[in-house]
């Protein structure tokens, strides 16, 4: 599923506007801890968390990640921000808590196409 | 090929950017990208640790037809127990550095489970040497 499919159907928050919109969601991984994501994340999948610091689009850069969730309401750092719209890394963000974010994604992906 | 970073400690916001900048460099060699891969991991640890744990440090790069081999030197507290150090789940770092997602103690995990070769020399109150090593043709 793109990037800009997962907004539409969960109603998400896109802070980088239109930066990475047609990235293709291939999993999801979900962690606040970053040396799990550096060592287990894997390219394409979507990462859910609620770290807002610039370090988490260095991670999701060097582990080609294909965009950031931010749950419960939280904003991105403005740094993080800038950084995520240069790399065309996109940050989006929910009111959802991370359970629940976590198991829409989960069932939107494994549905059928 | 031969490249160097001076790395400051305590600044977060940079770390990665040696990682980033060996990651383009080992994209345009068209080296495997499950070698680019785990060798992004190592650096990147290694480097977030002189950040997180030491004062300064330099991170040497050299890369020939083979391998790819990182040094990371830095002037810090060194480590006493390094077996203890390799545990995963084993830090000392601060309550800050926790909250913002650092100090996992998974870092020395995951630099020696996505290196060939790893060596690290400590000497406490000078500082510690991290050495990676990565084949391109190790299969
Ligand atoms: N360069 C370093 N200088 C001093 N201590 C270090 C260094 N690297 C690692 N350590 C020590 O080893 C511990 C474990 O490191 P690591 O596995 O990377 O976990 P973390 O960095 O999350 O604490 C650190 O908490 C610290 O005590
Ligand atoms: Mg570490």
């Amino acid at each position: 599923m793109k990037v800009a499919e997962l907004i539409t159907q969960l109603s998400l928050t896109a802070f980088t506007g239109k930066a990475g919109l047609d990235r293709e969601i291939e999993g999801g991984y979900v962690s606040d801890l970053l040396s799990d994501v550096m060592g287990h994340s894997q390219a394409g999948q979507i990462w859910i968390t609620l770290q807002t610091h610039k370090n988490v689009i260095a991670i999701a850069s060097l582990k080609d990640l294909s965009a950031v969730i931010l749950v419960k309401g939280n904003t991105p750092g403005e740094e993080a921000l800038a950084q995520a719209i240069e790399e065309g890394i996109p940050i989006l963000g929910t009111q959802m808590d991370t359970f629940e974010i976590a198991g829409r994604i989960y069932n939107l992906l494994r549905q059928p196409s | 090929m031969h490249f160097r970073y001076k790395i400051e400690g305590g600044d977060f916001t940079n770390a990665g950017s040696t990682a980033s900048a060996v990651k383009k460099v080992l994209k345009q060699l068209n080296i495997d990208p499950v070698i680019i891969k785990r060798t992004v991991v190592g650096i990147y640890e290694a480097e977030v640790n002189i950040v997180a744990h030491a004062y300064n440090g330099v991170i040497d790069v050299d890369i020939d037809e083979n391998r790819i081999f990182a040094r990371f030197e830095d002037a810090g507290p060194g480590i006493p127990d390094i077996t203890k150090a390799m545990e995963e789940g084993y830090s000392t770092a601060s309550e800050i550095v926790r909250e913002m997602g650092f100090g996992a103690g998974m870092g020395l995990s995951n630099i020696k489970n996505n290196s060939d070769k790893l060596e690290i020399i400590s000497q406490v109150g000078k500082g510690t040497t991290v050495e990676i090593t990565n084949y391109f043709n190790s299969k």
